[in-house]
């Protein structure tokens, strides 16, 4: 990432920045002196003549600059030829404070490693089931996980409609430190094929089995003749008991927890639409915005929120 | 008496007020348009697609640019949050700049990719189905309406003539790129590419 900020000017732009910046400072200097004095003078009857101006009976009279105004306006151009000295600002100049956005920036981002780096490589070597146990570093970590990942999963962790709840024991790709590890470096991406083509009567009967499967009130006749069917279709990724495979991602559907359960959704009118269009679960990788450190971090308070029942 | 001369003549009292407010600019905008940090694309940097073109109207539309600064200053506080500050080259084809000045809500100059499509949809329906502390407006009308692409193509030949290098297929297709298209797909296809020309940089 070098050179963002781009190459210094040409020296014609460099000289015509500084041209212009010291040319004006020279003119309000000079508007400022050529007015210092006002030419009227008093008559013998210490009169004063005015601009002429009349308005309402009151004349303006043509007087100097009130003596602080005009030190404070020297002042000012004191402090521009100073600040123009040791900052940048005449062209390619860089000020003898050699002071500069980006070395600014460099400086603050060097300053909070120095500070922080000890103590995220400290958690970084410690496991994460102990880490997580470590309430000051979970502390830290609660901060990075409202600031990253709260707006999808909540910042009660529990998640909401399409958005999987954290602090339950269902996990679609498994709840081990490695898993959740996985997870945050990498994504996730989950698909759920649409069935349409099965046709709407088998999608009926598949939707009858899946409620019959978490103990919901179904139709046991029709569940009955979806068995068939799941066993041919739907097990292949959710196991032929319906368990679900964290390989895979693929839920566990014996559990009654439904990630795609919209609020004011009836579970049967979920499971429908879910076999009829099918589902698309995107979980962005998080390693390349908060590094490997936070993750560590993260991962860890992710697993903390199941002692917390 | 002298300034009675500037004061009773308009004409010449208005020459003189630009001369005196234009030095600013001279020193500080004018060498800019011939600078190549601020004139040269970064590396990668692409034109945006018809769909995302239309994203960037909506966005504009629905006035986002009101709650949301698309500028990440060189402050760690800031390039932690959201990434890479803003550098000139990103911003080559932007015409105009959405930069904004305002940040009720957060800075989006990184945001794509950080969120999945769906979160986006679902939080541009209703920003408290996903995030029940926010005070963001609900826009449930973009799943609504539809893009008809008339006026896209015009779109793209006035950018292209203010520079942004549109080819004459791009201009071609553009109607038929986004036709029928709902407006939050179009504006959640300009969201997903905020920011994510530059690489390495958070």
């Amino acid at each position: 990432m070098n050179n963002l900020w781009g190459d210094s000017l040409s020296s014609f732009w460099s000289a015509w920045i500084i041209v212009i910046t010291l040319g004006t400072i020279a003119l309000s200097v000079w508007i400022l002196f050529a007015n210092r004095r006002t030419d009227k003078t008093p008559d013998a009857d210490g009169n004063v003549e005015t601009t002429g101006h009349p308005a309402d009976g009151i004349e303006e009279y043509d007087n100097a600059l009130p003596q602080w105004w005009f030190k404070l306006f020297v002042l000012t151009v004191i402090f521009a030829l100073g600040y123009l000295v040791f900052y940048p600002g005449l062209g390619n100049y860089a000020g003898i404070l050699g002071w500069s956005q980006e070395s600014q920036w460099e400086k603050e981002v060097a300053d909070a490693e120095e500070r922080f780096t000890p103590i995220f490589a400290q958690y970084q070597e410690t496991p994460i089931p102990e880490l997580a146990r470590d309430a000051e570093a979970m502390r830290v970590a609660e901060r990075v996980y409202l600031n990253n990942c709260a707006v999808c999963h909540g910042s009660n962790a529990q998640g909401g409609y399409g958005f999987p709840n954290l602090t339950d024991d269902d996990w679609l790709y498994g709840g081990e430190p490695e898993n959740i590890m996985m997870t945050l470096n990498n994504g996730r991406n989950g698909l759920m094929p649409a069935w349409q083509q099965l046709g709407e009567n088998n999608i009926e009967n598949l939707t009858q089995y899946v409620l019959s499967m978490s103990d919901e009130e179904h139709d046991a006749e029709r569940a009955a003749s979806g068995e068939s069917t799941f066993l041919a279709a739907c097990a292949a990724c959710h196991t032929p008991s319906g368990t679900g495979n964290i390989a895979l991602g693929a839920p566990n559907l014996t559990d009654n927890v439904w990630l795609y359960l919209a609020p004011g959704q009836s579970v049967a009118d979920s499971v429908r639409q879910t076999l009829r269009n099918g589902r698309n679960g995107h979980m962005p990788a998080q390693a390349a915005y908060i590094g490997e450190e936070r993750v560590h971090l993260v991962a860890a308070y992710v697993y903390s929120l199941r002692f917390n029942d | 008496m002298k300034h009675e001369i500037v004061e009773k003549n308009v004409g010449l009292l208005a020459v003189l007020i630009l001369v005196a407010i234009s030095f600013g600019g001279l020193a500080e905008v004018v060498p800019l348009f011939f600078q190549k940090q601020t004139t040269e694309p970064v590396e990668g940097l692409k034109p945006l697609t018809a769909l995302e073109l239309e994203g960037r109207d909506i966005y504009r539309r629905e006035g986002c640019v009101g709650c949301h600064s698309q500028m990440v200053r060189p402050f760690r506080a800031e390039t932690e949050r959201y990434g890479h500050y803003n550098v000139a080259g990103e911003q080559v084809y932007e015409h105009n700049f959405l930069w904004g000045s305002k940040r009720t809500g957060p800075d989006l100059a990184r945001v794509g990719g950080r969120y999945s499509d769906d979160w986006h949809r679902a939080h541009l329906y209703n920003p408290r189905d996903v995030v029940p502390e926010s005070i963001m407006p609900a826009y449930p009308w973009l799943f609504k309406n539809t893009l008809d692409g008339e006026s896209t193509p015009a779109k793209m030949r006035t950018l292209r003539q203010l520079g942004v290098p549109y080819n004459d297929e791009d201009i071609a297709t553009a109607t038929e790129d986004v036709r029928g298209t709902q407006e939050i797909t179009a504006l959640v296809a300009y969201l997903q590419q905020l920011g994510t020309v530059l690489e390495g940089t958070r």
